[in-house]
């Protein structure tokens, strides 16, 4: 019962989630600036109908929500989550984007292939560098090399 | 006559020595993809598409052919030899498939998925062959009122009838029409959805939104709430060349499941779920070995599945090709391929780009053969591919996202999207939302709006124009069905219940 409570919680933030993002559709859509005269159909009148449509099903979500609501019946409840895995993920996605564009992106990826890595559980945090690296690496050379797309400097791309 | 003339045409432009190494390399690369948990053909094509600016349109679509056909062979083999399906539509294969391996079969399931794999696949390209002529000649009677119409019934069918529930299948759809909407307005110039931010106004690659989904998502997901250590993969102990009676019980299952498979796949609704489990039920009920099945593993159980599996495939190319009509998520990122190379997906793609369409068709036949081979003699390597260690796989696949969004802009932005998008992509994956109707309504939101639009310029902006032409009317009424109807169902049957 208290389990089932619960999971209804998190749905019915969901569907208040949905609501909200229908809220700010409906403010994006009204300053569209609407010149129907331009066209039969102006190019506000689809974002409307988004925002309309969106704010139904956040609505309806809610309902379910508060009937008990629909996830806790997939086993993937709150309490059963890697807080430590989803930690260590997430710390190497945000490494990522913050370092990418001073240290280049092999040693960015490097960095962020060792705690990911870390996350799902390995312990050899030197091993797992030196494939990341490695694999970096070879991407970079196929899409910078070989496909030609710049992606930018870094400290190991000016030594290649 | 006339398309077995384009179909030579077709094949003498795929069976040149560099298409058919972009065929090779698709099929091997879709194989492997197929085979690892967590990847699969979407999001493959997707970090593949900036190869659509440097590489000529027809090599790209034959390596895209190639990792979708490659995929549905590669996932049969993790179903097999691991309790967890590589993709979703393989799902059914397990059931027999992993008792088959348990109880020692491992190599004749493998070799029946892969042989039923290879007959599915070639009825289905043979269908998709004959088949879309005719739709094309139909198609190009419809107006813009038909099309939105159709294209209607279509969100609907993959997002409300298929999966779970309407209300989430319905919300993931309109989400991803917004995010289709985001960026200036083609036809007035006006931005929409942009925030104010500079670098919404172009829109959001779609590249990023798959990306983010199906590797960030998935990722996030596994890391919250994935299974510790490493999953167990069956050995093959016994031959992977199957034995006469083997052969007898499979062929026919074969021949049924592609002929279940292909049709509903071609549907607009598309999906492989439908026709893999229809195929499963149909084999189950008529088999004389009925004992085997949930017991020993019974080898029609494998066999029938699997064809349905790649038929319907090959069915999901005919909207694709035929009417411009993704229903799946594979198909959507195809889409926004031709949209890229300029090509306008719609019943005019086969007038306006015969070459490519037919050596595309003629890729399919050359990589079932490609297939066939890669997946029998080769099968133990890919049981090495798949036991690759999840803490390799999962940041490696974000390595590739990583370059795959950032290596094309050079933008923060769109690591921060990307990132965003995951969120999104765990969230829907945790609160079971489907995803592919986000990729679909993406893509095909927008050209809903243009045909819309098309339409009122021609009505000079009577609405009814959708309710005046009977074949926009039939397909509205299908598609109010399909929402409303299961819910009348059930209102109009409570009184009896209670």
């Amino acid at each position: 019962m208290d389990n089932s409570a619960r999971a209804s919680r998190a749905d019915l933030a969901i569907g208040i989630g949905v609501t909200a993002l229908a809220v700010v559709l409906g403010w994006q859509a009204s300053v569209i600036p609407d010149n129907s005269a331009y066209a039969q159909v102006g190019p506000a009148l689809f974002p409307w109908l988004i925002a309309a449509a969106l704010f139904v099903l956040g609505v309806l979500l809610i309902i379910a929500a508060l009937r008990g609501g629909w996830s806790h019946e997939s086993e993937d409840a709150p309490d059963n989550m890697n807080w430590a895995a989803l930690g260590w993920v997430s710390l190497g996605l945000l490494i990522n984007v913050s370092a990418i564009e001073y240290i280049g992106f092999i040693l960015a990826s490097t960095a962020m292939f060792v705690l990911i890595a870390r996350g799902f559980g390995s312990r050899t945090p030197i091993r797992d560098a030196a494939i990341g690296f490695s694999l970096a690496l070879v991407a970079y050379v196929g899409f910078d090399r070989v496909l030609g797309y710049k992606i930018g400097s870094g400290i190991i791309e000016s030594l290649i | 006559m006339d398309t077995l003339a384009h179909l030579a045409n077709g094949f003498s432009l795929a069976l040149t020595p560099i298409n058919l190494l972009w065929c090779l390399v698709g099929v091997t690369v879709g194989t492997a993809i197929g085979v690892l948990p967590g990847l699969g053909p979407a999001l493959t094509i997707a970090l593949l598409l900036p190869l659509t600016y440097k590489v000529d349109a027809t090599s790209a679509f034959i390596l895209f052919a190639g990792i979708y056909y490659g995929a549905m062979y590669g996932g049969s083999t993790t179903s097999i030899l691991l309790n967890t399906p590589g993709e979703s539509a393989s799902i059914v294969t397990s059931l027999e498939g992993n008792r088959m391996a348990r109880n020692g079969r491992a190599g004749a399931a493998l070799s029946t998925a892969a042989i039923g794999s290879f007959v599915a696949g070639t009825i289905g390209t043979i269908g998709l062959t004959f088949v879309a002529e005719p739709i094309v000649r139909f198609a190009l009677k419809f107006g813009p009122a038909e099309y939105f119409s159709l294209m209607v019934l279509s969100f609907v069918t993959v997002s409300a009838v298929l999966g779970n529930s309407a209300l989430r299948g319905l919300t993931a759809l309109v989400v991803g029409i917004f995010l289709g909407m985001i960026g200036i307005d083609l036809q007035t110039g006006q931005p929409r959805f942009a925030f104010g931010v500079t670098e919404l106004l172009d829109g959001i690659n779609v590249l990023i939104v798959a990306v983010g989904l199906f590797a960030v998502g998935e990722t996030l997901y596994l890391a919250a709430h994935g299974k510790s250590g490493p999953p167990e993969v069956l050995e093959v102990k016994d031959s992977i060349w199957m034995s006469a009676a083997d052969w007898g019980r499979s062929w026919k299952a074969w021949i049924r499941g592609s002929l279940v498979g292909f049709p509903i796949g071609a549907m607009p609704a598309g999906g492989a779920e439908v026709p893999t489990f229809l195929s499963y039920w149909m084999e189950k009920r008529f088999s004389k070995h009925q004992h085997e099945f949930g017991t020993v593993g019974a080898i029609e159980g494998v066999a029938g599945p699997e064809a349905a599996n790649n038929a319907s495939a090959a069915g999901v190319l005919v909207p694709m090709l035929a009417l411009g009509l993704p229903t799946s998520a594979t198909a959507a990122i195809m889409l926004s391929a031709f949209q890229s190379y300029g090509i306008n997906p719609g019943p005019q793609l086969l007038d306006t780009q015969p070459a490519l369409v037919w050596s595309l068709i003629a890729s399919l036949y050359i990589g079932n053969v490609m297939l066939l081979v890669l997946n029998l003699p080769l099968v133990g390597l890919w049981v090495k591919i798949l036991k690759v260690p999840e803490p390799l796989l999962y940041a490696g696949i974000l390595v590739f996202a990583t370059i795959g969004t950032y290596g094309i802009s050079r933008s923060v932005v769109d690591l921060l999207l990307l990132y965003a998008m995951g969120i999104m992509g765990y969230l829907m994956r945790r609160f079971d939302f489907p995803t592919a109707p986000v990729i679909i309504g993406m893509i095909l939101g927008p050209l809903a709006e243009q045909e819309f639009r098309r339409a009122m310029t021609i009505s000079q902006g009577d609405l009814t124009i959708f309710l005046t032409r009977p074949l926009s009317l039939t397909l509205l009424i299908i598609a109010f069905l399909g929402v409303a109807g299961p819910w009348i169902w059930s209102r109009l049957r409570k009184p009896a219940a209670v």
